[in-house]
């Protein structure tokens, strides 16, 4: 039973969902998803400990050997994205009970947890599988529920957000599909491992050329890179506030992994930045990324945009150290993937805090917030200095490892633009703190004076996740330690 | 000559793909938005059928008897039937939202909707 | 229903009676000859559904649902995606991988025959729901 952990962590959401639907009911569906997640969380962790002391785990699907058949492929870097997926998703399932309730009709609960657990199995199923065509079915599956999830927000406008994001998901997915198909064309193959193989042989030159731009510009739309982020603002904006923090922490970190898989595993290293100088793509992006968009967040008084239009920026951190095609700068990039999950899942948890007892997340409009809800606000302190980046937080471990990678590499300038965006960090996270603790309230009622806090079920998990980060933060090696394995077997090919 | 004539199905497939593209970016209108999506998404099937092709390869289907015809490649037309459903899965949640946008909004034309929303106050 | 007084279109009503055995007939034919030629769960679906949509069209969609309640194409969705869980989880269950149909039976070929069987069953009954609930939902908006 053991070594069918793979094929069960994607199989038990996927089969839980219809579970959902025969219940029709709310508490019920909860429980399952939970469950199944909880699962899912279960057979990653045993997967993560199997990849990280035996080696490599390849399953059969169907029974079916490799090239002619789908298998799953777990490394050190899939397995840690699952842990990491099926770890966020468990934590805000928690805390959605409650939000949910206060966000989305009661009749339509089931729906919300179904869509939720084909959303996290379809994320599952990209990360696991070794299959190029698996990962475009599997992208489906998790951009369909996606659309659902959004387009459930109580606000009118989270329709057109989700309709949006529908035309550019499937744009950017269909895109993929193209590069895929000319792969296949190139290679007569599907497997990841085979493709990889064969590339460096293939007759057709131009048409793996084709697949390559195809791939890259589909994958930076849907991980929303900075000039291709245009679908993400109001998505995170309107959508209910617990998928927002399952998003923010799992989506656009899948995607980065499978531009991550493609550009490293199959195109491999010599050939995409080597060859074609990738990084002469993705490092403009992203550098004009993480500069632009926190300046864009620092004028947002939305919490929800602002937080939206940071978390680009800090894709854009990420996609800096991915370009730098060095150890280093791709352990940097891989550890700012995990951290930056867990510090924006917490801080779309806190905003979430925030509009459950308040109604709205506007911050000029906020009054005796640190009175009123003292834990939250504590909560998004914290957080927010993680996103910062002060020492002690999990920030400070990322961004110092891709300073410190960039300097290697003797780019000095984007270290020091590095640095310009974490200050605009420190204003715009600043101007919330701000009016947290020292905006006076101005109506002078004294009946509001009370504390009015968010219920345990969403403070604890949020809390969860802080004391995680803060853990990850103090003990910066285990993480490091492990996106450096993760990097050494992605720069070394499949 | 021959590129352009004995490759004519590839380039049936960038027009079709073009055009679904410009559609889709410069119609307003969100139903029609749809329809270029379809017609892209219809290009990739296309494409895929095409490099299955085999000339003069039929369908590959066991015969009994020694000798085998040429069959064409089967593994795109089942990629692309999985892609045809994907399609018809994202088109039908997509005039789901539609239907539900003309609810709301009480209009489908993008701009419109847009001047609706800078109207509204922020979240 | 104003929309099709039953004076009105008699000749299409006739037709339609005629042929929905044979649509739902090809429908089943494509099903389960699936495994010897050509055909399968999708298509099979897709054709049975028509059966349903072309009785909506005509008769009105108050009649089509008086046959096939929303509530049964909801089991139908479920049943069949659960019945293609089912077979991954009892080949796991009987020592092989995921939808590894060799396990299901003494003799692998029978195996496999049984194995697509199913899952080309669960296929064909959630395409049916779904084709034939996404009909209902998009023609019941008007008159709700």
């Amino acid at each position: 039973m053991y070594e069918q952990l793979p094929a069960l962590m994607i199989l038990v959401p996927f089969t839980a969902a219809p579970v959902c639907v025969v219940f029709r009911h709310a508490l019920a569906s909860w429980v399952i998803a939970l469950a199944a997640s909880l699962f899912s969380l279960f057979a990653a962790w045993q997967v993560l400990e199997h990849v990280r002391t035996v080696g490599i785990i390849r399953y059969k699907v169907g029974g079916w050997a490799a090239p002619s058949g789908i298998e799953y492929y777990i490394d050190t870097l899939n397995a840690s994205v699952l842990l990491l997926v099926s770890g966020i998703s468990c934590i805000v399932l928690v805390y959605a009970y409650r939000s949910v309730i206060k966000q989305v009709p009661l009749a339509k609960h089931y729906l919300f947890y179904t869509a939720w657990l084909m959303c996290m199995s379809g994320l599952l199923g990209i990360v696991i599988t070794g299959d190029a065509f698996n990962v475009f079915v599997f992208l489906e599956v998790s951009s369909l529920a996606t659309y659902m999830l959004i387009s459930m927000g109580s606000d009118r406008r989270a329709l057109t957000a989700s309709f949006r994001y529908l035309i550019m998901g499937s744009v950017g997915a269909s895109f993929i599909l193209i590069g895929i198909g000319f792969l296949y064309a190139a290679t007569g193959t599907l497997n990841m491992i085979d493709i990889s193989e064969r590339i460096p042989n293939s007759e057709s030159q131009r048409a793996v050329l084709v697949a390559f731009s195809f791939i890259c510009i589909g994958v930076m739309i849907k991980a929303a890179i900075f000039p291709l982020h245009a679908w993400l603002a109001n998505a995170y904006t309107y959508a209910p506030v617990a998928v927002t923090a399952f998003l923010a922490g799992t989506a656009t970190k899948v995607s980065l992994y499978v531009l991550l898989r493609f550009f490293f595993s199959i195109f491999g290293y010599e050939y995409s930045f080597g060859q074609l100088l990738l990084n002469g793509v993705l490092l403009p992006a992203a550098v004009a990324g993480f500069i632009l968009m926190s300046l864009v967040a620092v004028y947002q008084t939305d919490l929800r945009r602002m937080l939206a239009y940071s978390s680009v920026a800090q894709l854009g951190y990420i996609v800096a150290g991915i370009s730098l095609a060095s150890q280093a700068g791709l352990t940097a990039g891989i550890v700012h993937i995990l951290n930056h999950a867990l510090v924006k899942s917490a801080l779309f948890m806190a905003v979430g805090c925030i509009i459950y007892q308040v109604g709205h997340a506007h911050r000029p409009s906020f009054d005796d917030l640190f009175k009123r809800m003292p834990f939250t606000c504590i909560a998004f302190i914290i957080a927010g200095l993680g996103l910062i980046g002060v020492p002690l937080t999990v920030g400070f471990i990322s961004k110092f490892a891709l300073i410190e990678a960039s300097m290697d590499r003797g780019w000095w300038l984007i270290a020091a633009l590095i640095l310009v965006s974490s200050l605009m960090a420190v204003v715009y996270i600043g101007r919330v703190v701000e009016v947290m603790l020292f905006r006076q309230s101005r109506t002078s009622t004294p009946e509001v004076s009370g504390m009015s806090e968010a219920p345990l079920s969403m403070l604890a998990p949020m809390y969860l996740l802080i004391v995680i980060g803060l853990y990850f933060g103090i003990n910066g090696d285990a993480t490091l330690s492990l996106a450096g394995e993760a990097a050494e077997q992605l720069l070394g090919g499949f | 000559m021959e590129k352009i004539a004995g490759l004519y199905s590839y380039w049936v497939v960038v027009v079709l793909m073009m055009a679904g593209l410009y559609i889709m970016i410069a119609r307003y209108n969100l139903v029609k938005k749809i329809i270029g999506l379809g017609l892209f998404q219809t290009s990739i099937f296309y494409l895929y059928i095409t490099m299955g092709k085999v000339s003069g390869g039929t369908a590959p289907i066991l015969v009994h008897g020694d000798v085998q015809p040429v069959f064409s490649n089967p593994v795109p037309h089942v990629l692309i039937l999985t892609a045809i459903v994907v399609g018809v899965a994202t088109s039908a949640v997509a005039l789901a939202l539609i239907v539900r946008i003309y609810e709301e909004f009480g209009s489908i034309e993008a701009d419109e909707i847009a001047i609706i929303e800078a109207q509204e106050p922020e979240a | 229903m104003k929309l099709y007084p039953r004076q009105r279109h008699r000749v299409l009503q006739v037709v339609t009676k005629l042929i929905i055995p044979f649509v739902m007939m090809f429908g089943l034919y494509v099903q389960f000859h699936g495994d010897y030629g050509p055909g399968g769960g999708f298509q099979a679906g897709v054709i049975f559904s028509t059966a349903f949509i072309l009785h909506g069209l005509i008769f009105g969609l108050q009649r089509t649902r008086a046959v096939l309640s929303p509530a049964i194409l909801r089991i139908m969705m479920c049943a069949g995606l659960l019945l293609y869980c089912g077979t991954g989880i009892v080949t796991i269950l009987l020592g092989g991988n995921l939808l590894d149909y060799n396990v299901l039976a003494h003799d692998p070929l029978h195996g496999q025959h049984w194995g697509i069987f199913t899952v080309e069953l669960g296929v064909g009954i959630t395409v049916t729901g779904v084709m034939i609930s996404l009909f209902y939902n998009f023609a019941s908006r008007r008159s709700d």
